[in-house]
């Protein structure tokens, strides 16, 4: 695989960037059109964006899914940790039942996971709202966290671990001072990940929301199903310049811990 | 040295997705053989505990398959149950189609570049998943990007938002990354040398390529069409926002039942049903993701 890529190779991926991004570049565009209208450029404004800041349901909501997204992001990540910890290295009969409920979470349709979650806290009598969002969120995301962490530990080289150990170092402290911090990016980029999940996510808050805890994709998805609104193109440039700030930070940290070839 | 025992973190994580992942299974069960009714929660029997054995025998008894039996019918649930495994089989072939000279290219590049390119096919799935289907609404609809452009250009226009093609284009688009990445991974850990010594024996370079990268990419190319079958069979945004009335798929006719039918027996028999279609694919996806952690 390391000979230089022909034409046809630098076609194929140019071609599949383009259409992966063609949607979002026109999207954020037209978010600074002063018409209303898709088809039709009137020139550059920030009167959406003004809107958007005096619509207090669409910050409200705003606010709700922040808050949501930190907390769910957070417990995905801590028991990712812990379930990537016990994928890579425990030998035990638990660890194929574990992977097993992992990459069923992760693949499984967002509608049954919704609805299930609901019936449970139907059947647990809990009033539905931020709570039961947030909970629900970190079983979506506990997935996604733990397969980043996982793919991570298992590169990772052990011996520095087992030489702590062998000077001494309990294990569960060799591992918090020796592997977490080498982690590290993982780590930060299993949240990252879950909190945009989480961020993103219609169909299950949708299911296990209540009054009081609208998230911005269930306020947006109304609006979206009332038609195009150059508004919704406002947050959304918002949300992805957001989101790819984070993102390509946490790539160049990685990028500057890792020791160049 | 002293064997950690690793095997103690698998019980929190463990506990969790018992609770909030496989239980409530039982009650989407439960439910499924349920009556709906006009209380809240809309749907009958449900235990009295106060009888103690007695009620939960009466409760037993109440239930039956009935709701199953109003599946069968009505023909939109088998249409809807059919579209949805052709249209998510159809995405999964042409996205191989498209996703793999993508992952071949980017595994032909230089390594840094190789970085980059993979952290670029990611990023787009990072934004939005919602705001990138709208961003399609906007481009298709009949006053949309595209038919502005081709007017422009002269080109007669075209109406594809609300029809199939639509959905189908969404679910390629959406799920894209989910293929690349899986084929990437197994040919850049794929070994030069093999291709070297195809082309000593007297191999072109495309018969190198179909004689030896090709089979032993196989396995990547399971592992993306598994992984974006599966949540693409019980997919909802994409065939409402972009598809018309006529497009059903069960993520929607589930959401109806629930939301606009509260009929939520109704909503968890179409579940069971997609839950029982899947659990084939799950279990060869799952036997493939064991097969690369090894």
């Amino acid at each position: 695989m390391r000979r230089g890529p022909s034409a046809f190779n630098i076609a194929s991926v140019a071609l599949g960037l383009a259409f992966l991004y063609a949607p979002i570049v026109i999207l954020v565009l037209y978010s600074f059109n002063a018409s209303r209208l898709v088809t039709v450029w009137a020139g550059f404004s920030t009167r959406w964006y003004v809107a958007l800041f005096q619509d207090r349901q669409m910050l409200d909501a705003v606010w709700v899914t922040l808050r949501v997204g930190v907390i769910s992001a957070t417990i995905a990540t801590v028991l990712g940790v812990l379930a990537a910890i016990a994928l890579t290295r425990s030998r035990s009969r638990g660890r194929m039942v574990l992977a097993g409920g992992v990459y069923a979470t992760l693949v499984m349709p967002e509608v049954i996971l919704g609805l299930s979650l609901l019936l449970l806290f139907v059947a647990a009598g809990l009033p539905r709202g931020f709570w039961t969002v947030t909970l629900s969120h970190a079983t979506l995301t506990l997935a996604y966290a733990t397969v980043v962490v996982q793919a991570r530990l298992q590169s990772f080289d052990r011996s520095l671990e087992e030489a702590a150990q062998d000077l001494g170092c309990p294990p569960w402290k060799a591992f918090a001072l020796v592997t977490l911090p080498g982690i590290a990016p993982a780590v930060a980029a299993a949240w990252m990940l879950a909190f945009t999940l989480s961020l993103d996510d219609l169909v299950v808050a949708s299911f296990t929301s209540g009054p009081g805890a609208t998230t911005l994709p269930m306020r947006l998805y109304s609006q979206v199903r009332l038609g195009v609104n150059p508004e919704i193109n406002a947050v959304s440039t918002l949300l992805i310049g957001l989101v790819a700030t984070g993102v390509i930070a946490v790539y160049l940290i990685q990028q500057r811990r890792r020791p160049s070839p | 040295m002293r064997r950690p025992r690793t095997g103690l973190a698998a019980i929190l994580p463990g506990l969790w997705l018992a609770i909030f992942f496989a239980f409530p299974f039982l009650l989407v069960a439960r439910l499924s053989a349920s009556d709906s009714a006009l209380s809240i929660p809309p749907y009958a029997p449900r235990i009295d505990w106060s009888q103690g054995v007695a009620g939960v025998r009466a409760f037993l008894a109440a239930l039956d398959g009935e709701t199953y039996v109003r599946l069968t019918q009505d023909s939109l649930y088998l249409d809807a149950y059919l579209s949805s495994l052709r249209l998510a089989g159809l995405a999964a072939g042409v996205l191989l189609l498209i996703g793999y000279p993508i992952a071949y290219g980017i595994a032909r590049c230089p390594p840094r570049l190789r970085q980059a390119l993979v952290m670029a096919v990611i990023l787009p799935f990072w934004t939005s998943f919602l705001i990138r289907i709208y961003a399609w609404v906007a481009i298709l609809k009949p006053a949309g990007v595209l038919n502005a452009a081709l007017g422009a250009v002269g080109l007669p226009t075209v109406d594809i938002l609300n029809t199939e093609a639509a959905v189908l284009l969404g679910l390629v688009y959406a799920y894209l990354p989910f293929m690349v990445l899986p084929l990437y991974a197994v040919l850049d850990r794929q070994d030069e040398s093999l291709i070297e010594a195809a082309q000593d024996l007297g191999c072109t370079p495309l018969q190198a390529f179909w004689r030896v990268t090709f089979p032993l990419s196989l396995r990547g190319a399971a592992a993306g069409a598994l992984l974006c079958f599966i949540p693409m069979a019980g997919e909802f945004v994409i065939p409402d926002l972009m598809g018309g009335s006529e497009t059903l798929m069960l993520g929607r006719v589930i959401w109806t039942e629930f939301f606009a039918n509260r009929d939520w027996p109704a909503a968890s028999a179409v579940a069971i049903v997609l839950l029982a279609t899947l659990v084939v694919p799950i279990l060869l996806f799952e036997r493939e993701q064991a097969k690369v952690a090894r």
